[in-house]
């Protein structure tokens, strides 16, 4: 405060001096000022935060190049800023340390599902997840129970195959009447597959199962619950329930489930797995039973 | 899943740090009723030497004539050993009934929200019924 008080009288010269040779403009001794204090706080922000740097573990494997077939782990310092997450902090350590790290990633916003990793021992997004939530080192290494390609990149074939082979698609053949007719689906109904719904497909379920892991051809809890959302659709006839219900209830089908509720667990959008996967055991049951 | 390359523990067991309540609760499950399993079997053997007694078959126990089959159960019970494992028997056997119940309940999908919290419940009980029941076990032996 003080010193902007002395060099006020000057400012006020400035314009005296017609060629203002040696002086600047008022306006350009205020920016300049204005950037100079600008300069000092980000600097004073800096050293703030100097000693919070991110200390990140990440798995390194490439097949490709000879030297790096052998798994390691390569350490990272990544100056941390408030609301960093784990996506963020390996996009510094590649942009600015090894361009060669490889890793998914997209939107951002935990919607695409692409970037789900293995953090400190948990299946997590790693948009999703704060630096500050987490413990250091930070340890980021690809889905386990999957094959890697390269550094965190899993291969998701196999997911993806036992994602297609419940069929999930719609496949309710008899249409309303009328040309502009709707097949509208009860709010109490759309209420029950809502959670099912928000699966984003990034294959954390999958990788936490202890089952899966062991068993190639269980469906997962993953495509269980995309089966879910199908199977409880009121829109969809009684039969292809059924047909549904064929396939899930298969050796490697709901049965395989043995509640360990893992998948809940790491759900990024908080659906409820084990739930979706009793009750489809619970109407497997039923459709069985019968009391004569 | 194939695996192309070894991760180390990454896979495997090496992990238990970081298992869940679900998780604990599935391989207590398991080894109880692995345990349990096994104590069927011992129990059907042992009795089944203790079978003559039936016939009036007698043996020498502390250099008393008695039947076979007193001989057999006073012969185990007299072992410390065997106490402490009666005593890992109804931990066990506590164990299973308690997280079975849990597991009909989440079959049956009550209270799912709060597996985590039934586990640990099931976990203290058992405790606590193994610990009051140290007394009665080794009385005679320990006590």
């Amino acid at each position: 405060m003080s010193t902007q008080q002395q060099e006020q009288p000057e400012t006020q010269e400035a314009p005296k001096d017609p060629e203002m040779k040696g002086q600047q403009s008022p306006q350009q001794e205020r920016l300049d000022k204005k950037e100079q204090g600008l300069a000092e706080a980000e600097s004073v922000d800096e050293s703030d935060v100097e000693g919070e740097s991110v200390h990140l573990k990440v798995f390194r494997y490439d097949p490709e190049v000879s030297g790096k077939q052998e798994p390691r782990f390569d350490e990272f310092h990544v100056p941390f800023e408030k609301g960093m997450t784990v996506l963020d902090a390996l996009i510094f350590a590649r942009d600015e340390f090894d361009s060669s790290l490889t890793f998914r990633h997209s939107c951002r916003q935990a919607i695409c599902g692409s970037d789900a990793f293995f953090i400190n021992g948990s299946q997590q997004l790693g948009c999703k997840t704060q630096i500050s939530d987490l413990q250091q080192p930070v340890r980021v290494e690809p889905l386990p129970h999957q094959e890697v390609v390269k550094d965190l990149v899993v291969d998701m074939d196999h997911f993806y195959d036992q994602m297609h082979a419940v069929e999930p698609y719609f496949q309710q053949e008899d249409l309303p009447e009328g040309d502009l007719e709707e097949q509208r689906q009860p709010r109490e109904n759309r209420e029950k597959v809502k959670m099912s719904t928000r699966c984003i497909w990034c294959g954390a379920c999958m990788s936490s199962c202890n089952i899966a892991a062991g068993d190639n051809q269980y469906l997962g809890p993953a495509a269980i619950n995309k089966a879910y959302k199908f199977a409880m659709d009121e829109r969809e006839d009684e039969e292809i329930k059924e047909h549904r219900l064929r396939i899930l209830e298969q050796e490697h089908g709901v049965w395989r489930c043995q509640t360990q509720f893992s998948c809940t667990e790491v759900c990024p959008k908080d659906i409820p797995l084990t739930e979706h996967i009793q009750e489809l055991k619970r109407e497997a049951v039923k459709k069985n039973l019968k009391f004569w | 899943m194939s695996q192309s390359y070894n991760r180390g523990l990454i896979e495997d067991f090496g992990r238990w740090k970081e298992f869940s309540a679900g998780m604990w609760a599935w391989i207590f499950h398991k080894f109880t009723g692995w345990m349990l399993i096994g104590y069927l079997f011992t129990h059907i053997a042992v009795l089944s030497t203790a079978i003559g007694a039936a016939d009036g078959q007698m043996m020498m126990l502390a250099g008393e004539e008695v039947n076979v089959y007193t001989g057999t159960i006073q012969g185990l019970e007299s072992l410390f050993i065997i106490r402490v494992l009666e005593v890992g028997l109804l931990a066990v056997a506590v164990f299973h009934i308690l997280n079975g119940v849990r597991l009909l309940m989440v079959d049956l999908g009550i209270g799912l929200d709060s597996q985590d919290k039934s586990f640990y419940a099931s976990l203290i009980l058992t405790g606590v019924i193994t610990v009051a029941s140290v007394p009665t076990f080794l009385q005679g032996v320990g006590f």
